[in-house]
């Protein structure tokens, strides 16, 4: 094996410190994607910081804000009551996502951060600007059947992989970063990036910064949400298409609305135009229809993933639906 | 021996070491100076090795040797020039993407991998295709064949029926992916002698091949395989990897494990082979059918040969007077297939069950009645009585556990919100073997029974079905019996495969036992004791701690008289969402017409088992290839979808349980193909039956549902 020099660090300053010394460092948390790229070639740090012990794992309500840190395990997260009583979107899409086993050892971080599935990214014999800038991307005119069909480049066609980011994004989370310097909150739609010219890059975190917690606001949002996955089966399968939808309904009114898709993009893909579209109108199938159809402005197939034109407004009437009708 | 506890006669004999890991498999034994080999793979998918450079491998930590086409150890059967099989190391040509082209050996295997990532290799890359779909369309200028053409009365004799159809189906590339993965372990010491611990289907075939390989005696070479992680025919040959091991160990004078990648599983041990299917079926108005035409075209490779019963059900299964077929194997720069689980019959009966549906359908018939409408007398294909089949009573028995009565002739017709319900049946069927074994059964005057024989246990109980039928003929308790098995030193065996192990292996079983039963009442009689005094008192008072006795036992002229068949009638309940395309399998009932159940715990796993593989073969399993650059993109379990808990329904499992008569003492018949054979197309038709689309192509996606 490549050799690499494992350290472990119980405190968020330390970890900061080591990660500053040394440009190829990597965090290791949950390790459940990161040891795979490892094992593939695509990724080989020279140092592992190991930060599980680093106490970064509360889930809490702090007035009117959950805070969840960001070594709370996906498992932590999905079965915990505050979550599933306030935030029921949350924990849906957590449970949707990977395997039991993953989930229990995967963080809430290390879910951010984790890295496409897109096939030519993990085989090293085959081009991908993502893994090697320059290279070519293998999924176009190749196997695009999982790949995005909205803000693509003619560089990267990925999407990201999370359940659980698709949730986030709809609950207008705010992430805490935090660096040597100190700490700084951005919003969880800025976090992750488009792939442009850089596909490369997943996400806005700076080298020096780590993820410390997620504040998400509490809403009135959950007796009417719901996570929808389509997938080739059951369990540990990867999205075709996700929606996170979350409504407020009073006297036949949407009053609020969150809808967000996944599997679609190379980030989470918060559905803004619906949103719009759909707020202060009546939860009717007709509204939700049109809602779907607004949200497809500008997708585009690559022809093996051409389905998901159909199946990704198919599955947002869906999501609306059962959201509706939870209540 | 530890104390076997077995809380039910009928438990598996070996299933507490399974479950609490005692159970040992072929990577787990400790050899003094073991080392550790890793492959390095071809990155190119057809052409030349010009230069392969080991220097900095070799001088990688821990590392004992690089070897490769540059050093080949002597293989004797390798040395002349072409041929197949496929020669590891014996050739610098490169036949498909992941070709192993050497082995690094080192003190550990993580040593080992970091110094295979440092061998160099440059290629003269040469033109390819590993598309079979493109190479099928490519096919008529060339001259291919897989079997001779079967005709029966009128060829083509659908085309003028008074109702017909004619449909094309296609099946992907599907990998066996057992949990364990392949390897072997090696040891060649000093004379010659050379000791593997292999996870293969047959000891006596890995014997085999290791002594044609190399030229040595046979007995020299002593192959041992106890427990096996699964199969699914994988293990039926033995691998050029296996050879490169042994290769490796006689090289090195030490002995050498290799255990491959999951990445690797996928390129060097075989595959279901794709296959694209034409049916042509006609029938009179009332439904008799008057032709069926099957023409199949299987992959195989470009350098080996890979042939397999596609098309053997159309000759026999229905009552009909027409009946032609034609299956030819089509050359891909991929990997050489391999049998998979209910081999080429699973393939061809997807077709053929989803056609006969079909019909069923043009007809406006009901598609059990359709099939009992044409349910043959006899084999027309041999002009032979059949040996036992009670394929109207499985239909029966089936029909009522699903509900069939619910099921609506007009697609679309059970509508739950966005969920619409179908049903579906097909048959499966398999030919019921009977090959040639030998066991050696002693009973000691302790009260226990030791029987042998080396054949093997994949999975399907071997252990547990052969202690039953000795338990049953001698009396003795199933604690009390341990057969022995994956161990080449023992009495022959053929390989695990084709559904045969219990109808063989089980028949010697029974000729030992009724052997030793007539030694001890001879005994009894000598001594002046009752004849049904306990085989321990006989032994005891004539002073003999043991009695032993080897039979081999081998089929008849029965089998010339009749043809012998195991069946299965596979229900599926299914629901699909009209939004998003997805299936979900809702109610599984499998009945099994394969004569005795000798072991009925065993036999449910394995139609269980076949339901779950069968589920998979319909809704998830796809092996997928860039055909650009013939390397296979979802090579791992993430993305390689066998099915999960959360895919599987109630699975129901009835049994006929009526001997056949003329198979063999037991009146069993082998049920591990028949448990899948069919069961794709009985989802595929109960899909139609939910929504009116007749989805050919294997797997049934949400996409394809939604496309459909």
């Amino acid at each position: 094996m490549i050799n690499f020099q494992y350290l472990r660090t119980t405190t968020a300053k330390s970890a900061l410190a080591l990660l500053s010394k040394d440009k190829n460092s990597k965090f290791l948390a949950g390790g459940t994607n990161l040891i795979d790229l490892m094992k593939r070639g695509v990724t080989a740090p020279e140092k592992l910081v190991d930060i599980n012990h680093v106490p970064l794992k509360q889930i809490e309500q702090i007035g009117d804000k959950i805070v969840i840190g960001a070594l709370a395990s996906n498992t932590a997260v999905a079965e915990n009551a505050i979550i599933k009583e306030k935030l029921p979107l949350l924990a849906m899409a957590l449970n949707a996502g990977a395997s039991a086993q993953l989930r229990n050892v995967a963080t809430v971080g290390g879910n951010m951060m984790q890295r496409t599935r897109c096939g030519y990214f993990y085989d090293t014999e085959m081009p991908c600007n993502k893994r090697q800038p320059g290279s070519g991307c293998g999924a176009l005119g190749g196997f695009n059947r999982m790949h995005a069909i909205f803000g693509t480049s003619d560089k990267c066609i990925a999407v990201h992989p999370s359940d659980m980011c698709v949730a986030l994004i709809a609950l207008d989370t705010i992430v805490v970063l935090a660096s040597v310097k100190g700490e700084r909150k951005i919003s969880f739609k800025d976090f992750h990036r488009l792939a442009g010219d850089t596909p490369q890059l997943d996400n806005n975190l700076k080298a020096d910064e780590m993820i410390i917690r997620l504040e998400i606001s509490v809403n009135n949002l959950a007796k009417n949400s719901y996570y929808l996955k389509v997938r080739d089966r059951a369990s540990y399968a990867f999205a075709l298409v996700s929606v996170a939808a979350g409504m407020e309904i009073s006297n036949n009114k949407i009053t609020a609305i969150r809808l967000a898709m996944g599997g679609v993009a190379h980030k989470p893909w918060r559905l803004t135009a619906s949103e719009d579209f759909l707020k202060g109108k009546e939860p009717s199938i007709e509204n939700f229809k049109q809602a779907a159809k607004l949200a497809m402005t500008g997708a585009k197939g690559f022809g093996e993933n051409d389905f998901k034109l159909q199946m990704a407004p198919n599955s947002i009437i869906e999501a609306l639906t059962v959201a509706k009708s939870k209540a | 021996m530890e104390k076997r506890v077995l809380k039910d006669a009928n438990d598996r004999v070996d299933g507490i070491y399974k479950v609490t890991g005692k159970a040992k498999y072929f990577a787990e034994y400790e050899l003094p100076g073991l080392t550790y080999g890793v492959l390095v793979t071809s990155t190119i998918t057809k052409g030349k090795i010009t230069s392969l450079d080991t220097k900095a491998a070799e001088k990688a930590p821990g590392v004992v040797s690089v070897i490769s086409h540059l050093n080949k150890p002597s293989a004797p059967a390798y040395e002349q020039e072409g041929g197949s099989p496929f020669k590891i190391f014996y050739t610098d040509k490169i036949f498909f993407n992941g070709q192993p082209i050497a082995i690094v050996v080192a003190n550990t295997f993580e040593r080992a991998t970091y110094a295979a990532s440092l061998v160099k290799v440059t290629y003269a890359k040469e033109d390819f295709n590993t598309d079979f779909e493109k190479a099928v369309t490519d096919v008529k200028a060339k001259k291919l064949q897989g079997q001779p053409e079967y005709k029966r009365g009128v060829e083509n004799a659908y085309k003028t029926a008074e109702v017909k159809i004619e449909a094309k189906y296609h099946l992907p590339i599907e990998t066996h992916n057992p949990m364990e993965l392949h390897g072997i372990i090696a040891d060649w010491r000093p004379n010659n002698q050379v000791t593997v611990y292999a996870k293969t289907q047959g000891v006596k075939a890995t014997q085999g091949t290791i002594a044609n390989v190399f030229k040595i005696p046979i007995e020299n070479i002593q192959v041992n395989s106890e427990f096996v992680g699964g199969g699914f025919g994988m293990a039926l040959r033995t691998w050029p990897l296996e050879i490169a091991t042994v290769m490796a160990s006689k090289h090195i004078a030490k002995p050498v494990k290799l255990v491959i990648t999951r990445m690797q599983m996928f390129t060097m041990v075989g595959n279901r082979p794709a296959a694209v299917q034409t049916i042509g079926l006609g029938a009179n108005k009332d439904g008799t059918l008057t032709g069926i035409t099957h023409r199949a075209f299987g992959e195989t490779s470009a350098y080996e040969n890979f042939t397999e019963g596609v098309v053997n059900m159309a000759k026999f299964m229905y009552q009909c007077d027409n009946v032609n077929t034609q299956y030819t194997v089509v050359p891909v720069d991929l990997g050489v297939p391999i049998w998979m689980r209910g081999p080429g019959e699973a393939t061809g009966a997807f077709a053929l069950e989803s056609a006969i549906d079909e019909m069923a359908h043009a007809l406006d018939m009901d598609p059990l009645e359709f099939r009992i409408k044409n349910d043959p007398e006899k084999d027309q294909q041999r002009n032979k009585p059949f040996s036992d089949k009670n394929i109207k009573e499985a239909y029966r028995v089936g029909a009522q556990k699903i509900g069939w009565n619910e099921r609506k002739n007009k697609p679309g017709s059970l509508i739950d919100g966005q969920w619409k319900y179908g049903f579906g049946v097909s048959i499966g069927v398999f030919n019921a073997n009977r090959g040639r074994a030998s066991v050696k059964g002693i009973l000691k005057a302790d009260g226990t029974l030791v029987l042998q024989s080396a054949t093997s246990d994949i999975g399907p109980g071997t252990g547990t079905g052969m202690t039953l039928i000795a338990s049953k003929l001698l009396g003795i308790p199933g604690d009390k019996i341990k057969f022995e098995l994956g161990d080449s030193s023992l009495p022959p065996a053929p390989s695990q495969g084709g559904s045969a192990t219990l109808s063989t292996v089980g028949s010697a079983v029974n000729d030992v036992c009724v052997s030793l039963k007539s030694t001890i009442a001879e005994l009894a009689a000598n001594s002046n004791m009752d004849a049904t005094s306990n085989f321990v008192d006989v032994l005891k008072k004539n002073n003999l701690p043991q009695i032993e006795v080897t039979k081999q036992s081998q089929a008849g002229k029965e089998r010339e008289d009749y043809s012998m068949y195991s069946f299965s009638i596979h229900f599926v309940k299914v629901k699909v969402h009209s939004l998003t395309g997805v299936v979900k399998v809702d109610k599984i009932v499998s009945v099994g017409d394969s004569g005795s159940i000798v072991s009925p715990k065993t036999a449910r796993s394995q139609m269980v088992g076949g339901a779950v593989g069968g589920v998979g073969m319909a809704l998830h399993e796809e092996s997928i290839i860039d055909h650009r650059y013939g390397r296979y993109i979802n090579n791992n379990f993430a993305d390689y979808h066998v099915p999960v808990n959360a895919d599987i329904p109630e699975i129901e499992v009835h049994f006929i349980n009526k001997p056949d008569p003329y198979i063999n003492p037991m009146g069993a018949k082998g049920m591990g193909e028949i448990a899948l054979i069919g069961f794709s197309a009985a989802v595929a038709n109960a899909v139609f039956n939910a929504t009116g689309k007749r989805i050919r192509t294997l797997p049934i996606t949400p996409d394809k549902v939604l496309a459909g």
